[in-house]
């Protein structure tokens, strides 16, 4: 009997995000007609893939007692380098290997992400820095790179096929979605069944104890931070394939704060070790919605950040009841 | 006799349906020292966390001098005279010793801590215990002993009329126990009641003037000490009589399976040399500070060693981290229950597995194979848990100590180190615990005791070293292993230094 009653509190936890998201949703319909549009629901799903793709590596990082604030910045600079790359590609592969000089500046995205992402994780680790701090650093370092590299202004791609990769469609849903749910589904399993996962929580719910336990915390610790830049790569090349270019002054503006915000959102507590893929996107989902009624209600653009704000913090609140 | 300073009538508690404590009835006098003793998961911290207002009962009433109270939380409890020396240690490990003694009864002048005040009073505070401790130093620099001392001076702090003391000698050696009850008797001589929890029922007898026997949530006796034998306290806390303490020792192979030579830390260990044969259980006797857990620690690779030779059967290894151990099959069972042995937040199933994990899965983890192994550590060791999907911090204290022995033993190690193994666990969970030893001797295993119970090291161990100040000042065998003998080589009387 106690185990029943332990498992349905339990369940009522990891359900309470999914909840929350059905009455949003519930309620979205009943306020506009559009809402349930099949164009209008694909069109909430690409707008979060961004963030939501860059949510899924912050899921695992903050699982280990981290955070990354340099997300942002990095679209920005991952970015642009790949557009560069791309335009450089081209030149060599010539007419008929466009679809190669994509490839391969997908593929550089994703190493230039991972060895961002990496060192974020060295200092971290090796160095022992705060990952606020850290993290806080390299924000404005890849910033600066970004435009300093750009001059300041917009890298632009030479390439006609590249805005197909954002701009297309897998079984009528847009490419990012496809990316952003694959990707879910491989973190998903990463967490809950793989040695990786198990670990990742043992770090961010006791270092020591997972240190006795023969786990390398700092590697564990590690991984997260590549696995993060990875998903940023993910999310820069899509977003800049869809515009075909790539802003070094706007580019991935805020990112931070939205995938933190799904993560947070999704129930994965902000104090590590332990957390929920699904949650997550269930976080970023709900984000994506609160905007898009907010502008199918015309609210004022200036204030949809009160209102995501609001949840943000109701969130936790929330949260915060259910586990006393 | 006296007059009754707290009395409970029909007190009783639930966790989500399962009850744990049913109708207690206690009258404590003022100056009493009160036992309370029983199983692991009998209910005894879950008794005292409601008298110190962590755990509100499920039904009900308390009465403090005479009136009805209702204790709404810990600081509640403290200003109407009520404070504990919870099971678990309950202070904050980036904060320094004077500012968790403190916590939430800061001292201030005009508005401003007074800081020269606070680190005074600690200091004097830890004079009444006979302990130097820097009043500046952070909590997670210390031993477990110490912040067990730091935990008592904080509930001293506060001038209480009940003490609740929650196992507070499982960590400390005989010397700072001997202190303890010094402590103890000159508090009840001015007039303070307390509450006192232990497993040592040699303790009780000794230092308490009635106690009380909880057997799953029920009062089964309250009686004088005098009364009562230490035998007799057992079998009202099991239920049924019991055997024998220690299984009888098994003799060792010639073989030696793992050899340490000139271990050093410069500063904790010098020179340690010792072997270990296959299927010997090695104790490690010595006083709090002789060096044993720093030794363990260096043997498994998480201190460094300045020099050191280690071999296995004959061939040298060497041993860098946790993880090195691990693949040279030794496995360390920690003192430091929470601090360094279980995760609270992992259930018993993920605890349970946790270092040996490789061993169950390929890309995925196994789970029904997982899940198959951690009944069978349930059936063996008797782990009471409400399911395999519950969470470790809501096990009582004896619980999760066998579940960090479960998981130690998990990677089928062929060297076992035991740090206080029997730390907060029940008499008859500790004959269990000394027959599964035993059987693990029996299989070839070789094990290294460490124990501040000396009880334990002579009853169990074909040999002794023992050490003081991180040297080895004897190895005894034979008839020499007896407390006299190894009393005067802990404290340098005998023996080389
Ligand atoms: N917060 C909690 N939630 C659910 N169950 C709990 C909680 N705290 C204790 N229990 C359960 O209540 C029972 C009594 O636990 P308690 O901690 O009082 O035991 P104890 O007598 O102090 O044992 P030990 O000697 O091991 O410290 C146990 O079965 C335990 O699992
Ligand atoms: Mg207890």
């Amino acid at each position: 009997m106690a185990g029943e009653n332990v498992k349905r509190r339990f369940e009522y936890e990891r359900f309470g995000p999914l909840i929350a998201l059905a009455i949003l949703f519930v309620i979205s319909a009943v306020a506009s007609p559009y809402f349930l549009q099949t164009q209008n629901l694909l069109n909430i799903l690409r707008q979060v893939s961004y963030t939501g793709i860059i949510a899924l590596g912050m899921t695992f990082v903050i699982i280990s007692g981290g955070i990354d604030l340099s997300v942002g910045s990095m679209v920005a600079l991952v970015g642009g380098v790949v557009i560069l790359a791309l335009n450089w590609l081209l030149s060599v592969f010539g007419e008929g290997g466009e679809a190669w000089a994509i490839l391969f500046a997908l593929i550089i995205g994703l190493l230039f992400g991972a060895g961002l992402g990496a060192l974020n994780g060295l200092m971290v680790t090796i160095g022992k820095i705060a990952p606020f701090i850290a993290t806080l650093g390299t924000m404005a370092i890849f910033r600066s790179m970004a435009l300093y590299i750009g001059s300041a202004g917009v890298f632009r791609s030479e390439s006609n096929l590249f805005p197909d990769l954002g701009m297309g469609r897998v079984l009528g849903i847009p490419n990012p979605v496809v990316v952003f749910i694959s990707l879910a589904v491989i973190f998903a399993i990463i967490l809950n069944k793989t040695r990786y996962g198990r670990y990742l929580c043992a770090v961010g719910s006791n270092p020591k104890v997972a240190m006795y336990s023969a786990i390398k915390v700092n590697l564990t610790r590690f991984i997260s931070y590549v696995a993060v830049g990875i998903t940023v790569g993910f999310s820069a090349v899509f977003l800049s394939a869809r515009l075909n270019s790539m802003s070094s002054t706007n580019g991935g503006m805020n990112y931070e704060l939205d995938a933190i915000a799904a993560v947070i959102i999704g129930g994965t507590p902000m104090t590590g070790g332990a957390g929920s893929i699904l949650g997550t996107v269930i976080g970023a989902i709900t984000l994506g919605i609160i905007n898009n009624m907010l502008n199918m209600l015309g609210v004022s653009p200036y204030l949809q950040g009160t209102v995501k704000g609001v949840v943000i913090i109701g969130a936790v609140l929330i949260q915060r009841k259910r586990s006393q | 006799m006296g007059e009754v300073l707290i009395e409970t009538k029909g007190i009783s508690k639930e966790f989500s349906g399962v009850r744990v404590l049913d109708n207690i009835d206690i009258g404590i006098e003022r100056g009493e020292i009160f036992g309370i003793i029983g199983e692991n998961g009998a209910g005894k911290s879950t008794l005292v966390k409601i008298l110190s207002g962590i755990y509100t009962p499920t039904g009900g009433k308390i009465f403090f001098e005479d009136k009805e109270v209702e204790i709404k939380d810990p600081l509640h409890a403290k200003v109407i005279g009520i404070s504990i020396i919870p099971q678990e240690f309950n202070l904050i490990n980036e904060l320094n010793v004077y500012e968790n003694i403190f916590l939430g009864s800061e001292i201030t002048r005009k508005g401003f801590l007074n800081t020269r005040e606070m680190k005074k009073r600690t200091i004097s505070l830890l004079e009444e215990l006979k302990k130097s401790i820097d009043p500046e130093e952070k909590i997670e620099r210390l031993s477990v002993a110490q912040k067990q001392m730091v935990e008592i001076a904080k509930a001293i702090a506060y001038d209480s009329k009940l003490l609740i003391m929650d196992e507070p000698t499982t960590v400390l050696t005989l010397n700072e126990i001997e202190i303890l009850f010094d402590l103890m008797s000159s508090l009840k001589e001015r007039g303070v009641t307390i509450i006192y929890i232990s497993h040592k029922l040699k303790e009780v007898r000794n230092i308490c003037d009635r106690v009380m026997v909880l057997r799953d949530g029920q009062m089964i006796s309250v009686s004088q000490t005098g009364e009562v034998d230490e035998e007799e306290m057992a079998k009202r806390m099991v239920g049924r009589e019991l055997s024998q303490i220690f299984p009888n020792k098994v003799s060792p192979s010639d073989e030696v399976i793992f050899e340490v030579e000139n271990l050093t830390i410069s500063g904790l260990l010098e020179n340690i040399s010792f072997s270990l044969h296959k299927g010997e259980i090695l104790g490690f006797a010595g006083l709090v500070g002789a060096g044993r857990t720093e030794l363990a620690e260096a043997i498994i690779g998480i201190r460094k060693k300045d020099s050191s030779k280690i071999s296995i059967k004959g061939k040298p290894v060497e041993i860098k981290s946790p993880n090195d151990a691990v693949k040279n099959k030794i496995a360390y069972l920690s003192e430091d229950r929470q601090g360094s042995g279980i995760l609270t937040s992992f259930d018993l199933i993920k605890n349970t597995t946790l270092i040996s994990l490789p061993a169950y899965s390929k890309i995925l983890i196994n789970s029904k194979k997982e899940r198959e192994k951690t009944k069978k550590y349930v059936d063996k060791f008797n782990i009471r848990a409400a399911s395999l999907k519950t969470k470790l911090e809501f096990f009582s204290g004896g619980n999760q100590q066998k579940v960090s022995l479960a998981k130690s033993l998990d990677p089928e190690p062929e060297i076992f180190i035991f740090d206080e193994p029997t730390r907060g666990i029940d008499v008859n969970a500790k004959r269990e615990i000394y027959r599964f030893m035993n059987e693990l001797v029996k299989e070839g295993v070789s094990c290294i005791l460490i124990s501040s119970e000396l009880e334990e090291i002579i009853g169990m161990c074909n040999r002794v070293v023992v050490m003081k100040e991180g040297r080895i000042t004897g190895i005894l065998e034979g008839e020499h292993i007896n407390e006299e003998e190894i009393m005067l080589h802990a404290t340098g009387l005998k023996g080389v230094a």
